[in-house]
């Protein structure tokens, strides 16, 4: 559906995306991870044939963006990072309007439309003008337009970026059944459980570069252990406990507020600490996650 | 690979009819509104100029034609830049800013020149109903007497368009809208004023008489004004119309580019 090599995006002197390969295949869902300004965005604007790569060859669908722009976004559905959504115009106009920029008659749309609607759960809202509609309302709307020419592949930009938890949920339901119903979808997120819960495979950037690919589970075999055991202290700063406790873990990340421990049964580790007669303030084992992998690639935590 | 898509490569600029329904789709929120101010502003300007102020000056150097009679084609030439002007400039930047109309079409098959062109198309439009409502009230106050007044109002769309497209450029190249100030203020107002709408540029020094004879608005007002009082000269007419396609299609050349330079990137 989707390749890349070598892609690269520079915007003057700065290199926002550094000559990533990517392949993303048909029926899967496939994630960008990544914080804020890793070249996530870029990439995806590239991807959706809005912006022209600076170096590299980019296929989409099997064609060339360069030249096939209009023909290729005729077949992709866009949920950009930024709703585009026209606020004054009615949540049913609004799809309405997107479908004839499609090409689709009025009576093709307006089927269309009853069924989007539906799907996106706006049915009772149809007639409501946009603006004052929730943030996840808006969202849904947005997906929902961005399907109105059935597309084969659909690319969301932080789809659920500044929703409530309840609204993520409704929102990843609906993407769930769209990949059950055969779409692609490309995604990008810098959530861990936003990108466990929905990607097939998906790569970690981080500075315009791909640092790890792979599936969730794969990555955080690859660069974590099973478990984590988080520990806090009674103390500002954590690095002098990190050296009373060599030879506890695989290995020990030191973070502002508590210690990260890599291993493979928490619960044994965290007897051990108290074996060494330290007493944190409290102790939690959990199991590894991507935030844990990212952590582990790039020495920081992913939400800054 | 679905059924339903060939891999069609649409020309740039042949999907701008749907950018147009867009524009109008908006549009038919508001229009009632518009078509009323549309009427209600030049009835103002005819009757406090034309009929008003023209009563002082009539007798005076216009050779027989009355005050009203001169003004009337020179306003409904002004009144189509105006109109041309202040639809190509908060609506151009609150479709790439505040509303990212244009964002969302470039997600679609359209692409820079079917914006552009849709748009433009759209505020043509405007532009030809407001020339038209002008005309209805000119003619119905007897201030316009000519049957020629039918290609005025052509005239009067053309003119617009020589404003619309360079507008365009202009403000697809604006951060803010500070710049539209600049432009109401010290463009847009001098040309009304100064352009041969409310008396002939020979009144004005050497100069500004020469600068007023380059602007769009002063071709725009001799060929209406010349049209509906039946004194133009076909040679005149095409100089003053060719003139003005020349603004529109230099003005669209450069949006093409500040709107590629833009959103392209």
């Amino acid at each position: 559906m989707v390749g890349a090599h070598r892609l690269t995006k520079r915007f003057g002197e700065f290199t926002a995306v550094d000559a990533i390969d990517v392949e993303v295949r048909r029926g899967e869902a496939f994630g960008f991870l990544g914080p804020n300004g890793a070249g996530k965005s870029s990439t995806m604007r590239m991807i959706g044939c809005v912006s022209p790569p600076t170096e590299g060859s980019l296929r989409i669908l099997g064609l060339d963006p360069a030249t096939d722009g209009p023909a290729i976004r005729a077949r992709l559905g866009v949920v950009p990072q930024r709703d585009t959504l026209d606020e004054e115009l009615t949540v049913r106009e609004n799809i309405l309007v997107y479908g004839r920029y499609f090409g689709l008659s009025r009576a093709q749309v307006n089927a269309k439309a009853d069924e989007l609607l539906e799907f996106a759960q706006l049915g009772e809202r149809a007639g409501s003008v946009v603006e004052p509609l929730s943030g996840g309302m808006k969202r849904r709307l947005t997906i929902a337009r961005s399907l109105v020419n059935d597309p084969e592949l659909l690319l969301l930009d932080e789809p659920t970026t500044g929703l409530d938890p309840q609204a993520r949920h409704v929102l990843w339901d609906r993407l769930f059944r769209l990949k059950r119903s055969g779409v692609t979808l490309v995604l990008t997120t810098h959530y861990m459980d936003e990108a466990e819960q929905l990607c097939d495979r998906l790569v970690v950037m981080d500075g315009g570069r791909i640092v790890a690919e792979g599936s969730p589970r794969e990555l955080i075999a690859l660069h974590s252990t099973r478990e984590v055991l988080e520990l806090r202290f009674a103390a500002d700063d954590h690095a002098p406990y990190a050296a009373k406790l060599t030879g506890l873990a695989d290995r020990v990340e030191v973070l502002p507020d508590r210690l990260l421990l890599y291993t493979d049964d928490g619960d044994a580790t965290a007897a051990a600490v108290h074996g060494r007669g330290l007493a944190p303030l409290s102790v939690l084992a959990r199991r590894s996650t991507l935030e844990d992998v990212f952590l582990h690639l790039t020495g920081r935590t992913l939400v800054d | 690979m679905a059924a339903t898509t060939t891999p069609v490569r649409p020309h740039e600029g042949r999907l701008a009819g749907r950018a147009f329904a867009y524009w109008m789709a908006n549009y038919r929120r508001v229009w009632r509104g518009t078509i009323i101010s549309g009427f209600l502003g030049p009835l103002f300007f005819l009757v406090a100029m034309g009929f008003g102020l023209g009563a002082l000056v009539d007798d005076g150097g216009l050779g027989g034609t009355g005050y009203v009679e001169f003004i009337a084609p020179g306003l409904l030439a002004a009144q189509a830049m105006q109109t041309a002007v202040g639809e190509s400039t908060f609506p151009v930047m609150g479709a790439l800013k505040w509303h990212r109309q244009y964002h969302a079409m470039l997600a679609t098959p359209l692409g820079i020149a079917d914006l552009v062109l849709g748009h433009v198309a759209f505020v043509t439009m405007r532009v030809a109903i407001t020339s038209v409502a002008f005309a209805v009230v000119a003619v119905a106050l007897g201030a316009i007497a000519s049957w020629w007044v039918l290609a005025a109002v052509f005239a009067a769309v053309l003119t617009g368009l020589a404003f619309t497209t360079p507008v365009f450029a202009f403000a697809a190249r604006q951060d803010n809208d500070s710049g539209f100030n600049v432009l109401f203020r010290f463009i847009v107002m001098p040309m009304f004023l100064f352009s041969g709408t409310f008396f002939p540029v020979s009144q004005l020094p050497a100069l500004l008489e020469a600068i007023a004879r380059v602007t769009p608005l002063w071709h725009g007002v001799e060929l209406c004004r010349g049209l509906v009082l039946e004194t133009a000269t076909v040679a005149g007419s095409l100089g003053h119309a060719g003139y003005l396609l020349l603004w529109a299609a230099g003005g669209l050349w450069l949006a093409f580019a500040s709107f590629r330079k833009r959103l392209v990137t």
